[in-house]
């Protein structure tokens, strides 16, 4: 064994750098290991076709931390985020509903189909504002614990209550009501329209092996809102260059602190001895040295795979084995000689955010339907993004990318998970079968397609599951339950074995802020 | 993008200075003229002739029509005549204001209601039970009002309706130039004047024939920018600058009650339930915490802060409406003017401001921030009753 680092991360995706940048902007001497020859994780950038970038996976940034990227200073570093503004849901024969930023223009498209929703849309945006901002001061923070009699513990619920107080009682029955509700419940309490209702019911499901219909989803909707709110300072975009435009550039910060970052370096285990991790075995069997070793990866991963069982105890092994991952979502990625067009639509203003094939709440209900007995859904909830509009440097000039994030693609098939292969390409016939009845001749514009499923994104990206969000974003499994109860503080049973991934609170999406979170926690925990 | 109004193939014509802005998802022209000053002045001296179809109007008949009305409002609209028009507001349970508008009873059961916002689904949800029907007639029905002096000679030319019989706050209908319409005697200048409501179909007929029959009066196409100066002199609050929709207040200190808005005239508490009537008891009782006052900032003081810099006083023709702290005597923060404007009529630093109760009696000594310099000041304002300019001529 050689050097000895003060820190190894484990894992080259977005919270592994932000968490290695602020370890070396902290004065540490810190290695990145990435197992892929590429870095970013589930956030990077991808050639799978000549002159065609793809973000192959994570697709959108969403409630990216303001406070990174200035502490960081991404921006220098190369990152640019570019507005999504518009959501429009297509419908068949029908031009559909467009959200634009400007309100009046979204009060006439809603009044199309409900002149009642249309005005109470912004007040419904008014009080997801108000629940937000408390939700807010939560992801900025390590998660409260309530199972602790620390007195700092109680003093920062006793603040997070005194929060929730002064809202008055429409924002404590609202929470209550967020908490407990399905999204098409609790979105029922404003809309009548079918139309509106379910592209918005999506956010609330989006990497859950859930229903729109399913009690608990409703609270996903505001991790959604916290983004509309973030929005004004718009750190809910498209990524130029892709996602992996944010992961270089973390990567970049990094090593402008002195970190070191090595690709095609895959970690086999981590070594423990006495309880305490003191570095790493790579693939080929080289040993790596370090005070401390901090996983990106998942929980499944790190506990049960790059550490192994035997170091926990037996109760903390079942939580994790409980801990709920089952990727329930795919991707679909196709580069195309032509934009598509929908049914009454002109111009591409339409194009330029997010496109929901989600034409109504039983139509997604119908594809958890589907979901829940082992299949992928045949007429799936779709998210299209078309990134070359916002950015003509991922593909050639007038060819684009349609980027497709689809869901039920369910990780447990009924017929077994590691029967994805030979599944992946009808998979694929179905998305773009379902797209293509809201843009006629959309076969005919292909030009390659690539198909994600979450088979691909264990086996490649090493998301177990292929979940996502390397766990359900479920009210069971966030806050101080994110992964375990007691271990939401980024350290783990094993000393000097600390995790940063987005299955730590309070991960989800391109925030970053586990990563961030979690190199504060262990600089201020002295072990460094 | 906004869309154009029932008007748009005049005033777009009109309006060389092409300063509009959205107003209510319309397009509306701030001036016509780069300056919105002869437009001012035509309001006081001649006539102004605004297109104010973005407001939202909604037609609301049925046989519980005025019951619904008077369980939406502050007002009893079951006392209302036909032929009458009457100002109100309309409250939450919290007895913080909604809206404001005007109410005209059109027929035994038919009224017309406008409101700065879209409304339909508040007045959907309060008529549960009645026996009503609701109509947003704000895209079929244009509205110009016709302001000034000269309003009434120049209407009197082109209308069958009796001018001379249609007093302060009447409605009645008629044609113009062969158009059916509406003509009631309402507007938001504080002057003489009247209000046009025309089907989609006649719009521009009607517009015409005004203009035709305004040469020699004097008649001007007038924009908000000249209609916000007059406003503020005639003291009329604006939902959306002096205060804010209830339904749209992320703090319960950015809401206001009737009573503190100055529109505690306009409600009736002594009789059936009404949303928001227990609480406006309770503040009734209680007395409203804040009140909504005129401000004369002094010309004097003004000069005098410019004048340490060589400078004469610097203001705008336009009114400002983005909000100013006001001071006590001792330069403690008290409250905030909300809009203002120099009154070319008065010669007249004039201000709306909403006020503690403690400092709203007539002729308290305030201070209101001023920049001068780039750097802030105060000078001293008195607190006067509003509105500060209210000519016979408007009721006469």
């Amino acid at each position: 064994m050689g050097k000895r680092y003060d820190a190894i991360v484990v894992g080259g995706g977005h919270n592994g750098l932000i968490c290695a940048a602020y370890l070396a902007k902290a004065g540490r001497d810190v290695l990145v290991l990435e197992k892929r020859d590429l870095l970013g994780g589930a956030a990077a950038t991808e050639e799978l076709y000549p002159g065609f970038h793809f973000s192959t996976c994570s697709y959108v940034v969403s409630l990216f931390r303001p406070s990174i990227l200035r502490e960081l200073q991404l921006a220098r570093h190369g990152m640019q985020l570019l507005p999504l503004e518009t959501s429009f849901t297509p419908l068949a024969g029908d031009p559909g509903l467009c959200r634009w930023p400007d309100p009046q223009r979204s009060r006439r498209e809603i009044s199309r189909f409900s002149a009642r929703d249309a005005e109470v849309y912004p007040e419904f945006s008014l009080a997801m504002t108000k629940m937000a901002q408390l939700a807010r001061s939560i992801v900025d923070a390590p998660a409260p614990d309530p199972t602790s009699w620390n007195p700092r513990e109680l003093a920062r619920l006793l603040r997070l209550g005194n929060q929730l107080r002064r809202g008055g009682a429409e924002v404590m029955d609202l929470n209550l009501k967020l908490l407990t509700m399905s999204a098409v419940d609790f979105l029922e309490r404003w809309f009548e329209s079918d139309v509106l209702k379910a592209p918005m019911a999506v956010s609330g499901i989006i990497g859950t092996y859930l229903g729109v219909r399913s009690p608990g989803t409703a609270y996903v909707l505001l991790h959604h809102y916290m983004g509309e709110i973030d929005g004004a300072f718009r750190s809910w975009g498209y990524s130029k260059g892709g996602t992996g435009g944010v992961s270089l550039a973390c990567a970049r910060a990094a090593e402008s602190h002195g970190a070191e970052i090595r690709t095609g370096a895959a970690v086999e285990r981590v070594l423990v001895d006495n309880g305490r991790a003191r570095g790493v075995v790579l693939a080929g069997g080289d040993e790596l040295s370090a005070r401390t070793v901090v996983s990106s990866c998942d929980p499944r991963l790190t506990f049960l795979g790059l550490v192994g069982a035997r170091h926990f105890d037996e109760s903390f092994v079942a939580a994790i084995e409980r801990y709920k991952l089952r990727g329930s979502s795919g991707k679909v990625n196709l580069a195309v000689d032509r934009l598509p067009e929908f049914f009454g639509r002109e111009g591409t203003a339409h194009l330029r955010g997010d496109i929901a094939i989600a034409p109504g709440i039983d139509y997604l209900e119908r594809a958890y339907d589907e979901a829940k007995y082992g299949d992928f859904s045949k007429r799936p909830y779709i998210n299209v993004v078309i990134p070359s509009l916002l950015d003509p440097s991922v593909a050639p000039p007038g060819k684009h990318i349609i980027s497709m994030f689809v869901q039920y693609a369910p990780y447990h098939l009924a017929e077994g998970a590691e029967h994805w292969p030979e599944k992946r390409e009808a998979f694929g016939d179905a998305v773009v079968d379902t797209l293509a009845e809201y843009c006629p001749g959309l076969e005919e514009s292909i030009l390659f397609r690539h198909v994600l499923t979450p088979w691909d994104l264990e086996k490649e990206y090493g998301l177990s599951e292929g979940n996502i969000f390397q766990g359900e974003l479920s009210l069971d499994q966030l806050l101080f339950q994110r992964p375990a109860a007691g271990w939401s503080r980024y350290r783990t049973p094993v000393r000097n074995l600390w995790t940063c991934g987005s299955g730590t609170h309070p991960g989800g999406g391109i925030m970053g802020a586990s990563g961030q979170l979690a190199a504060a926690a262990l600089l201020e925990s002295g072990e460094l | 993008m906004p869309e154009p109004s029932v008007f748009h193939s005049r005033t777009a014509q009109l309006c060389t200075s092409h300063r509009w802005k959205d107003w209510g998802g319309y397009y509306a022209v701030c001036s016509y003229d780069m300056s919105p000053e002869p437009e001012y002045q035509a309001f006081r001296h001649s006539a102004g002739l605004i297109d104010v179809s973005p407001l939202f109007k909604y037609e609301i008949a049925g046989p519980d029509a005025a019951a619904f009305l008077s369980r939406l409002t502050v007002k009893d609209a079951t006392k209302l005549r036909v032929g009458r028009v009457t100002y109100l507001c309309w409250c939450d349970d919290d007895g913080k204001v909604i809206d404001d508008g005007t109410l005209s009873r059109l027929g035994e059961e038919h009224f017309r209601l406008t409101a700065a916002e879209p409304s339909l689904h508040w007045l959907a949800s309060v008529s549960r039970g009645f026996r009503v029907t609701i109509e947003d007639s704000s895209a079929r029905l244009g509205t110009l009002a016709l302001q000034g002096p000269e309003s009434r000679r120049i209407l009197e030319r082109v209308t069958d309706v009796d001018l001379a019989a249609l007093k302060f706050f009447r409605v009645a209908a008629g044609t113009l130039a062969g158009v059916p319409v509406w003509i009631s005697r309402t507007g938001y200048t504080g002057d003489l004047g009247y209000e046009i409501w025309v089907g989609r179909d006649g719009a521009e007929r009607v517009y015409d024939a005004i203009t035709e029959a305004g040469r020699g009066h004097g008649l001007l196409p007038a924009g908000l920018d000249a209609l916000d100066v007059a406003r503020i002199e005639a003291g009329f609050v604006m939902n959306g600058v002096d205060y804010f929709s209830a339904h749209h207040c992320l703090t319960e200190s950015r809401k206001s009650s009737p009573f503190e808005l100055g529109l505690g005239w306009t409600v009736q508490l002594d009789r059936g339930p009404f949303v928001g009537q227990a609480a406006l008891a309770r503040e009734k009782q209680r007395g409203p915490r804040r009140a909504f006052v005129g401000l004369d900032v002094s010309w004097a003081q003004l000069e005098e802060v410019f004048a340490r810099y060589g400078l004469p006083p610097e203001l705008s023709l336009h009114a400002w409406r983005d909000g100013r702290p006001v001071y006590d005597g001792e330069e403690r923060w008290i409250g905030q003017a909300t809009s203002g404007a120099w009154s070319p009529t008065l010669k007249k630093n004039l201000a709306l401001a909403l006020l503690p109760a403690g400092h709203a009696a007539t002729g308290t000594p305030v201070r209101c921030e001023v920049t001068a310099e780039y750097r802030r000041h105060t000078v001293a304002a008195r607190v006067v009753k509003p509105p500060f300019f209210d000519p016979e001529r408007k009721r006469a």
